[in-house]
């Protein structure tokens, strides 16, 4: 039996019992249809005695992997279960740098792999990495591509790994206003109140905040917000570019933001050089944690997270000037480095940045939340469809999101 | 002379409503504890008169639930094939069940870590096919491995309405032949095996079904239940049945009722292979 099978995800399950007596053959074939799937029955043993049990091989395909593991989780619930979902399957790393052709990639997702007959949690869950397992340590991992090392055992195929995807709850998490990820058209009070609320929260509980932020933070006059944050406890983490610490420092210590004025609007004369010379000075003292040891940095974003030990990274790009000398220039240094540091992130609040948003979402596990801030809706687009779906999108100009922010929560510190 | 019905209850000693995993139950809706104890005695009694020897577990501080035996294991023949709790709430339950049917002559089963299964709440015989409710608390992959393990025919069913979270608070057996059940709480796939394996099907109705009507203990022709299920006692009593009602609101309010707070040892009336027992055993 087969209601063609030429779509290109595709998983072979097994069903054993009374499939037939109890209708669960049927079920499972409808729900897989019902899902947009198509199924081709392999094999198909039925009881000779009303006491001997049935079972069948069906291979399940759909157009998406998504749609693939949704089908496979509504039919896991009427008894469908992987084939060999005994063990999962692992092979040696032939290569450093590269998986083994077949390697399990992963989602955002918590995810589970069969070893030993007993399920674990898979660490440090990142989305299109790879497994690897240490067997005698019964541990099993992401890894990156760029991570593996020769001989390591990485989980192949689909067999004995299995996701539990977060419950998208409308009502508890609190971001009720994420209904719609991304829109223009909602009420931006309600949303920054919420956000602020997720913040003191955070806060209050010791989780760790992540602010991934873009240079537009300081083009729009945002830099008093952003250090009271940092002042208040509300910033743990900072993720940037040289831009954005480099035109932090140029206000600081010539008042523009790429030769423009910041108080007055006006264009200085040679203001384009402010940013190249405060680089440049920077490198001169070794550092912006130097530079505020010996007092040439006296104020803002940067001097504020030296100040209050915010564990700042700054990862560079092929246009940067200077850069700064604790830009890292290698990007995939950078990377591991951005990897370890968000393991411990529960919140993070993306603004006004789409590079570095969007590697920040794919670092990121599923289960931590992420609100990104943009004036342009693409950035926030781009970030869901890449699959981190888990981001709430603001549409909205940096400045009033953030002055709005600050004041709410001066709000409730008060 | 014929076989004696054996119950495991558990007194109510430590029974209350601790935390919430049931629409039913609401902390904030407490039980009042002396109508509890009444309502437990008081079903005691009425089984003890309708010739059910009780055996008693021993009750538990901190394991409210413990009270609802019927979920502590699967018993078939002289195996206990022992429940794995959904909720950690009740996983605690699981080592007092199988010490005491242990201890009581039953060979104790479990099943792998990974395969919620809620015994007779969610697995009942109707004469040789065992019907198995899944998805609220077992899972169908729990049934199929007892199915296995005991050679007979399980039918899974799907659970569709939380209400009715468990088999045995939508579906009874009443003979090897006959069972009463609601079927808002079934898909078209569960009612219609249903209706091809059980010759006659008793249709309880919405608000009976909320009364606990299909909660039933089933001691040779007398069916007990909670209060408030006249309709059904009618058509119990057009087929010959002796219904009794006696008050179980206390119990209600956790989502249990009458067949929640007994376990048949020697098996169910309906089961055929108890039969089987009882005229080997002569």
């Amino acid at each position: 039996m087969t209601n063609n099978t030429s779509h290109e995800f595709q998983e072979t399950v097994e069903l054993q019992g009374h499939i037939i007596d109890s209708l669960i053959l049927p079920k499972v074939l409808d729900a897989i249809m019902i899902g947009g799937g198509s199924f081709q029955i392999e094999d198909i043993a039925v009881g000779q005695t009303r006491h001997d049990a049935s079972s069948a091989r069906v291979v399940v395909a759909a157009p998406t992997a998504r749609q693939l593991d949704e089908i496979l989780a509504t039919i896991s619930d009427h008894g469908a279960s992987p084939i060999a979902s005994h063990d999962c399957r692992l092979v040696s790393a032939d290569l450093s740098g590269a998986f083994p052709e077949g390697f399990y990639s992963t989602t955002n997702q918590r995810t589970e792999v069969r070893l030993n007959e007993s399920w674990i949690e898979v660490q440090a869950q990142e989305m299109d990495c790879g497994i690897v397992v240490d067997a005698t340590k019964n541990e099993a991992r992401c890894v990156a591509m760029t991570d593996v090392k020769i001989g390591q055992q990485l989980v192949v195929g689909h067999a004995g790994v299995r996701v539990r995807p977060e419950e998208r709850s409308l009502t508890s998490h609190g971001f009720e206003f994420m209904n719609s990820a991304v829109s223009t058209e909602k009420p931006k009070g309600v949303a920054t109140r919420q956000i602020a609320e997720q913040m003191q929260e955070a806060r209050s509980s010791g989780q760790k905040i992540l602010i991934v932020g873009g240079p537009a933070i300081v083009h729009t006059g945002s830099v008093d917000h952003m250090t009271w944050l940092i002042r208040n406890g509300y910033v743990q983490k900072l993720f940037a570019g040289n831009a954005l610490a480099t035109h932090d420092i140029e206000q600081a210590m010539y008042g523009t933001s790429l030769g423009v004025h910041l108080q007055s609007g006006d264009i200085i004369e040679a203001g384009h050089e402010h940013h190249l010379r405060s680089i440049n000075r920077i490198r001169r003292l070794g550092g912006i944690q130097q530079a505020v040891e010996t007092e040439q940095l006296k104020s803002g974003i940067m001097y504020e997270c030296v100040k209050n030990d915010v564990d700042f990274l700054l990862a560079g790009s092929i246009r940067d000037d200077g850069p700064l000398p604790e830009v890292i220039t290698d990007a995939l240094e950078a990377q591991r480095q951005m990897r370890e540091r968000v393991r411990d992130v529960s919140f993070c609040l993306m603004i006004a940045t789409t590079l570095h948003s969007i590697a920040v979402g794919n670092l990121l596990p599923a289960w931590v939340r992420v609100v990104c801030v943009d004036i342009n809706p693409s950035t926030v687009i781009k970030l869901s469809d890449r699959g981190s779906w888990q981001t709430v999108g603001l549409v909205t100009d940096v400045e009033p999101f953030l002055r709005a922010l600050v004041e709410d929560l001066k709000g409730r510190s008060s | 002379m014929s076989h004696q019905a054996r119950i495991l209850m558990c007194r109510p000693d430590f029974y209350g409503i601790e935390y919430e995993i049931n629409p039913w139950m609401n902390t904030e809706r407490p039980t009042d504890h002396a109508t509890a104890v009444t309502q437990w005695s008081d079903l005691h009694r009425i089984l003890n008169e309708h010739g059910a020897r009780i055996e008693l577990l021993p009750p538990v501080a901190g394991l409210p639930d413990l009270v609802f035996t019927a979920n502590a294991a699967l018993i078939y023949r002289d195996r206990a094939i022992c429940s794995r709790f959904r909720h950690v709430q009740r996983q605690g339950e699981e080592q007092h069940d199988a010490a005491w049917l242990s201890a009581n002559g039953f060979t104790v089963e479990s099943l792998p870590d990974d395969h919620f299964f809620e015994g007779a709440g969610d697995a009942l015989f109707c004469g040789d096919t065992l019907f198995a409710g899944y998805r609220m608390r077992s899972q169908a992959a729990s049934h199929q491995l007892v199915a296995k393990r005991i050679g007979r025919r399980v039918i899974p069913l799907e659970l569709v309405d939380p209400y009715y979270y468990h088999l045995d608070t939508c579906f009874c057996p009443l003979t090897q032949e006959m069972a009463a059940y609601y079927p808002g709480a079934f898909d078209d796939y569960g009612r219609k095996a249903l209706a091809e394996y059980i010759p006659t099907l008793i249709e309880v109705d919405k608000d009976e079904a909320r009364s606990f009507a299909c909660n039933a203990v089933v001691v040779g022709s007398t069916v007990t239940t909670n209060t408030g299920c006249p309709f059904f006692h009618e058509q119990l009593r057009a087929m010959g049945f002796t219904p009794v009602a006696t008050p179980l609101s206390e119990f209600v309010k956790a989502g249990g009722s009458a067949k929640c707070l007994t376990l048949r040892l020697d098996g169910e009336e309906a089961a055929r292979w108890r039969t089987l027992n009882s005229i080997l055993s002569e």
